[in-house]
């Protein structure tokens, strides 16, 4: 088993292969439709982004709402391929990792391995599970959104297999 | 009056809080059974992991899965009974009260203007039916994963079964990975464009678990299965045995000039729930 901290481990995740798995411990921004929207929309019109993406890993995630005495409710990944479109230019500000589910297209596999980055899968609809492995969630930007608002999640051994890796090699 | 209203809030907190924590009863019988079946390791692991989700989210009162759909209510009347407007509306309204109650997501919005998500009252289709005995209600919490897969095909009446065959395979091919497989398959077959796709939303409240009572249905259900299972995507995507745990198919009758087939999916997080109100 891989297992894979973040900051420190940048150079190592960077090497795992397609399909290899790993528990992975540091933080997630979670991102979804209008978060990417939102935040595509600012690079292009030169705005200053909220977060910085240098290095980063976005997990594609909406999470419920949290129950009282929880850190956060059900979070599992959603459809990766709604956020192809998208992703370019967060990858020119460094993006260094995504976190969802599904496969992607051929373009976002190139774009992959253009920018040396890595797509990671999350267990799918195990989303109640998945909340065991988050220490702790901060609102970041966009609380307009809701559920699709952008937060810092902490977490720790969260299980994912390598999607496509780094020489835009896919599991699928 | 005061008691009844209590009485129908308290039953539609019970649905909402069972339809959102936990997997029906025949999925999750269906799920066990793959895993027990399963050789290779990762769809293995996939299956223990859904498994192990359940787990928790009945333990927790967590939500098994983070998109808790968009709420779709099934209301069934049998002979002799009465439905009102201050019922359905009150059945609606309770819903959503509960979502926010059970802190589940705030996932439904204005399609267009896709402002702040919220709770919002049901989908709600009533209806009356002969072999239903008093009032049912049936919740059913759609994600969307899978529903954006959905698919309708207006077949020419002379086609060959062999194309609905086909054009059901391709749906699931289409849905792969990111609909969250194992899949559950609801057919509609006939009716208008409409009354399939709601068809074969019904295929999948019925019991999963259980061979279709029409035999000829049950027949067309075993072979598309078997064809489905030869596809090879598997539990997450990974491969394996499993790409559907069941196919449903409910059938009504079309117009002379028309076949209709719709196609809804399922993920492997088959959540619903009925409660008696009469």
């Amino acid at each position: 088993m891989n297992v894979i901290k973040m900051p420190q481990d940048k150079s190592r995740i960077k090497k795992l292969k397609a399909g290899d798995q790993l528990l992975f411990s540091g933080i997630f921004y979670t991102a979804r439709d209008q978060a990417h929207r939102k935040l595509v929309k600012a690079i292009k019109t030169k705005k200053k982004l909220p977060i910085d993406l240098d290095g980063k890993v976005i997990y594609y995630c909406g999470p419920t709402e949290t129950p009282p005495g929880k850190i956060i409710g059900s979070c599992g990944p959603t459809t990766s391929s709604r956020m192809d479109f998208f992703i370019e230019p967060l990858l020119k500000k460094g993006l260094l990792a995504m976190v969802g589910k599904g496969a992607r297209s051929q373009t976002v596999k190139l774009l992959i391995k253009k920018y040396k980055a890595v797509y990671l899968l999350a267990p799918s609809g195990c989303g109640a599970m998945l909340s065991e492995f988050v220490l702790s969630k901060k609102l970041i930007c966009f609380p307009e959104l809701g559920p699709e608002a952008v937060y810092q999640l902490e977490v720790k051994n969260f299980p994912l297999i390598v999607g496509v890796d780094a020489k835009g090699k896919s599991i699928y | 009056m005061k008691k009844s209203s209590q009485n129908i809030s308290k039953k539609i907190k019970k649905l909402v809080e069972k339809s959102s924590f936990s997997l029906s009863y025949d999925a999750k019988r269906l799920i066990s059974q793959a895993f027990q079946e399963e050789k290779q390791k990762r769809p293995k692991q996939a299956l223990g992991w859904i498994l192990e989700n359940a787990k928790i989210a009945k333990r927790d009162k967590l939500a098994l899965c983070q998109d808790t759909g968009l709420p779709i209510v099934f209301i069934e009347a049998g002979k002799n009974q009465e439905l009102s407007y201050a019922l359905v509306d009150k059945i609606k309204k309770e819903v959503a009260r509960y979502y926010k109650e059970s802190y589940l997501r705030r996932s439904m919005v204005d399609p267009l203007l896709r402002k702040k998500p919220n709770y919002k009252e049901a989908i709600c289709h009533t209806q009356f039916l002969s072999q239903v005995k008093g009032l049912k209600v049936t919740l059913f919490p759609k994600g969307f994963g899978s529903e954006n897969k959905t698919q309708l095909k207006m077949f020419n009446p002379t086609v060959d079964f062999s194309q609905i065959e086909d054009f059901i395979l391709n749906c699931i091919r289409q849905a792969g990975p990111e609909a969250c497989p194992p899949f559950f398959v609801g057919v509609g077959i006939g009716g208008t464009s409409d009354q399939a796709l709601l068809l074969a939303k019904k295929a999948l409240i019925g019991r999963v678990d259980k061979e279709n009572p029409d035999k000829y249905l049950a027949k067309l259900e075993k072979k598309i299965i078997k064809k489905i299972n030869k596809l090879g995507i598997g539990p997450m995507g990974f491969g394996g045995k499993t790409t559907a745990l069941a196919v449903k198919i409910k059938k009504e009758p079309t117009h002379i000039a028309g076949l209709p087939v719709g196609v809804n999916i399922s993920c492997h997080a088959l959540r619903r729930a009925t409660v008696r109100l009469r």
